[in-house]
């Protein structure tokens, strides 16, 4: 039986190239590994070795013959090997298909969204807790639900956590699963993304977000893409977790709102609550995720103090906005630290006849859209307050969608109140000019109403 | 031997830092291993290992076959010439306890770990049949089925994933060991070493296993490496170093006994350095410029794996024609599996938007 030995493929993205040389001539018996010819491509010449045995048959393109096509049959092996003759093929399936153009893939609708946050039931007491006391609450009783779930990080347990989100984890469950790490983000997100792989919960702390640039690979590379690149196959229940944006006169390298970074990530979950309440909730919700999740907190809210109800089981869902304040001539969309300054805007703003609705957007990814589009519909106007750059920032975001889906509905332009475009100073003066305030979102407010 | 007086702050009660063991020595267990000499195997044993790097021999010469046909696209590594390592290590652990991961030229350990040859070719050719639904492809394959972690398409960072695996065998206590495969590229990243650091620090049961088949892409070890003898590269961790001839599957089986006894027995990590080549490019498209070809031939002629086995079945007196009967037997099966590779359908379209997130929100 006879082979057809046909110009190869040398690289992803080879389609012709040079036959440069024939290393046999017709009659040669070869035998696999032996190079039989030279191809050069527009890269280099690489060797063209043999993996079948037989007699070179008849060469079919001269050596020297520019263009040739990939695919092409370049000569004949007459095999003599009664082992190199092929199986019957193998039943398969169902016949590949032809090569035909690819039907366009239809993204399936999302479910109708019914989740919503729970009803406190009438009653239901209120306790005043800070940011930091919900997030720990959070982590302590899922970790007493379920043995899986540990938190590591630089110094989570014995100093009780940089900034005391961690606060007596360590006295209740234990240096098993309260782990101190070294300085070493890479690594230790490397080791939490791979327990998770084998089975565990890790709740992972970066002592803020600027560090996690560092293991930034793991986050997206390991854990975001895994699920896919595994058809379904290996999940990555990991939940991510630390301050994020800019805290106080820290400097540029300490000061990053990655907020964006993150969203734009197929694969990942990305919360950014604000109040203590959603902080505890949706942290509950993180941790239960079979997906990773990156939960971005922020320093300046640690210290606030909010109503959380006083439940068994507070878990809120991923992926829904939350309607801060109801309003009918703008709607406000912010997350995380923006959501106090835009609620101080809307007071100023309705001392001024502007009646703002806020939107806390909660979850970055999955976005809520669909509570942004409804406000849009009734309000007609939006803007979003974001701590954080401008470009490609969740604002532009909000942007696009309004101007995708919310065309007919908008009455005026949709603006972004952000920080400034610059890495931000630490001079008092300066940083103050950086940094989004109440009145950047009054202004922009007014500025929509055509008002001022 | 070297003592080291403890000169750490206090540590806390789960800490059992490796630096108050006086008796670190980094040949500690290379001694006992060069005491106790390769593997004896048995002649069926030895038929089996010869059996499997066949099958990684033949299954890869025909994904590159299939590559220039244009059937397997982007990136594909091949493990041709390093067979004996994922073999012999590999033979050596316990099915359903211990887990393994690698790097992206991992088609060699899926096959040693006995997975489905049709499945791989499958994924190669980037079919609905394949273990990741063709959307992996060659560099990003997984089977948790076979405790089988990946597939990983960044260099180095198996190295802490596996870490982590081996974090979780320690946390629930079930036994395991993880095989945390490699290059002698990689050995060159960061994060290997904060991982060296954690896995001796915590103590994790844990085998890095160093395959320095000489060349990173087209970079000698030595124009990249100030320190070439990677099993020494964990010295500074307190990571006990096995030096092993990664050519002869004997020689790699008996080693990786010894690894995994100490590791086994909570002596927490070993870095196992095989020195093995690889008779292609580092990928399909290298040219390999950078080597010479009587470097090849001389690894080829002198030092191959399977030949080296098959002369040794020979001289054991086992018959020729049982060893032309596998050589065909696994022939056939590869040809089976390039065959359902080529035919089974592409994914379905659904498929696209199927497996970013596992929940719905």
């Amino acid at each position: 039986m006879s082979i057809e030995l046909k110009m190869p493929a040398l690289s992803p993205t080879m389609e012709e190239g040079t036959l440069a040389k024939w290393l046999v001539k017709e009659g040669d018996d070869i035998s696999p590994g032996d190079i039989i010819a030279e191809i050069e491509t527009d890269k280099a010449t690489m060797e063209f070795e043999s993996i079948d045995e037989g007699k070179v048959g008849k060469i079919m393109i001269e050596a020297g013959t520019e263009g040739v096509k990939v695919g092409t049959v370049i000569a004949v092996l007459e095999g003599d090997d009664a082992d190199a003759s092929a199986p019957p093929p193998a039943a398969a399936p169902e016949p590949a298909s032809e090569p035909a153009p690819a039907p366009k893939a239809e993204k399936p609708k999302g479910e109708p969204k019914v989740a919503r946050d729970p009803q406190v039931p009438e009653g239901t007491s209120m306790v005043s807790l800070t940011v930091r006391e919900a997030l720990r609450d959070a982590m302590a009783e899922e970790m007493r639900a379920d043995d899986r779930v540990f938190v590591m990080g630089e110094e989570v347990a014995e100093y009780q956590g940089a900034y005391k989100v961690t606060q007596g984890l360590l006295d209740e469950f234990g240096s098993k699963r309260v782990i101190d790490t070294p300085i070493t983000e890479y690594g230790f997100a490397g080791i939490g993304t791979g327990a998770a792989m084998g089975g565990l919960r890790p709740i992972v702390e970066f002592m803020t977000f600027n560090f996690a640039m560092q293991a930034i690979d793991h986050i997206i590379n390991s854990a975001a893409k895994t699920n896919y690149m595994s058809g379904g196959q290996m999940r990555c229940p990991i939940v991510f977790r630390g301050p994020n944006g800019a805290a106080s006169r820290v400097g540029a390298q300490h000061s990053q709102n990655y907020g964006p970074w993150y969203a734009s990530v197929p694969g990942l979950v990305v919360i950014a609550p604000y109040d203590a309440a959603d902080a505890k909730g949706l942290m509950k919700a993180a941790i239960r995720s079979e997906d990773p999740v990156v939960f971005l907190e922020n320093e300046l809210v640690y210290g606030r103090s909010f109503d959380v109800p006083d439940m068994d089981d507070w878990v809120l869902p991923i992926g829904k906005a939350r309607i801060m304040r109801e309003g009918s001539d703008v709607t406000i969309v912010s997350y995380s630290i923006g959501v106090g300054l835009a609620l101080e805007a809307a007071e100023t703003l309705a001392g001024e006849g502007i009646d703002a609705e806020v939107i806390d957007l909660r979850t970055l990814r999955p976005l809520d859209t669909e509570t942004v589009l409804a406000s849009l519909k009734k309000t007609n106007r939006v803007i979003v307050a974001e701590e954080g750059w401008p470009t490609c920032s969740i604002a532009s975001e909000i942007a696009a969608v309004c101007m995708e889906q919310g065309f007919d509905d908008l009455d005026a332009p949709v603006l972004r109140v952000t920080d400034e475009d610059v890495p931000l100073p630490y001079a008092a003066n300066l940083e103050k000019a950086a940094l989004i305030d109440a009145s950047r979102i009054v202004a922009a407010a007014k500025k929509v109403c055509y008002r001022g | 031997m070297a003592t080291r007086k403890s000169k750490g702050g206090a540590t806390g009660a789960a800490v059992t830092a490796p630096t108050d063991n006086p008796d670190f020595a980094l040949r500690s267990l290379q001694d006992k291993f060069e005491k106790q000499g390769s593997f004896k195997a048995n002649d069926d044993e030895l038929l089996k290992f010869y059996e499997q790097m066949l099958l990684i021999r033949r299954f890869e010469e025909r994904a590159g076959q299939l590559y220039g046909l244009g059937l397997i696209g982007g990136f594909c590594h091949l493990y041709i010439g390093q067979e004996a390592v994922a073999v012999g290590l590999q033979s050596a652990l316990a099915e359903g306890k211990d887990s393994v991961i690698t790097g992206y030229r991992d088609h060699g350990h899926m096959l040693a770990y006995g997975i489905d040859p049709k499945v791989i070719m499958a994924e190669l050719t980037g079919r609905q049949a394949g273990i990741s639904k063709g959307k992996g492809g060659s560099m990003h394959m997984f089977s948790t089925e076979h405790a089988f972690y990946g597939g990983h398409g960044i260099v180095g960072a198996q190295v802490p994933l596996g870490a982590g695996l081996a974090f979780a065998h320690k946390y629930r206590g079930d036994g395991g060991v993880c095989m945390a495969y490699f290059g002698d590229g990689a050995a060159n990243q960061g994060q290997v070493y904060e991982t060296f650091n954690m896995a001796s620090l915590w103590q994790l049961p844990i085998i890095f296993v160093i395959e320095n088949n000489q060349y990173a892409m087209g970079t000698s070890t030595a124009r990249s490496s100030a320190e070439t003898e990677f099993h020494r590269r964990g010295t500074a961790f307190r990571i006990p170093g096995m030096d092993v001839d990664g050519m002869d599957v004997l020689a790699v089986r008996g080693a990786a006994q010894v690894a995994l006894e100490h590791v086994r027995g909570g002596g927490g990590p070993v870095l196992m350095e095989m020195n093995t080549y690889r008779y292609r490019g580092h990928s399909m498209s290298d040219p390999a410029k950078y080597r010479t070809r009587d470097e090849v031939n001389e690894m080829r002629e002198k030092r191959d794996p399977i030949e080296h086995a098959k002369a040794e079945l020979v001289a054991r007196g086992v018959d020729e024609a049982k060893l032309k009967e596998i050589e065909k037997a696994i022939r056939a099966q590869v040809g089976e599996s390039a065959d359902f590779a080529e035919s089974s359908p592409e994914p379905e379209m659904s498929e696209l938007y199927t497996d970013v997130l596992v929940e719905t929100y």
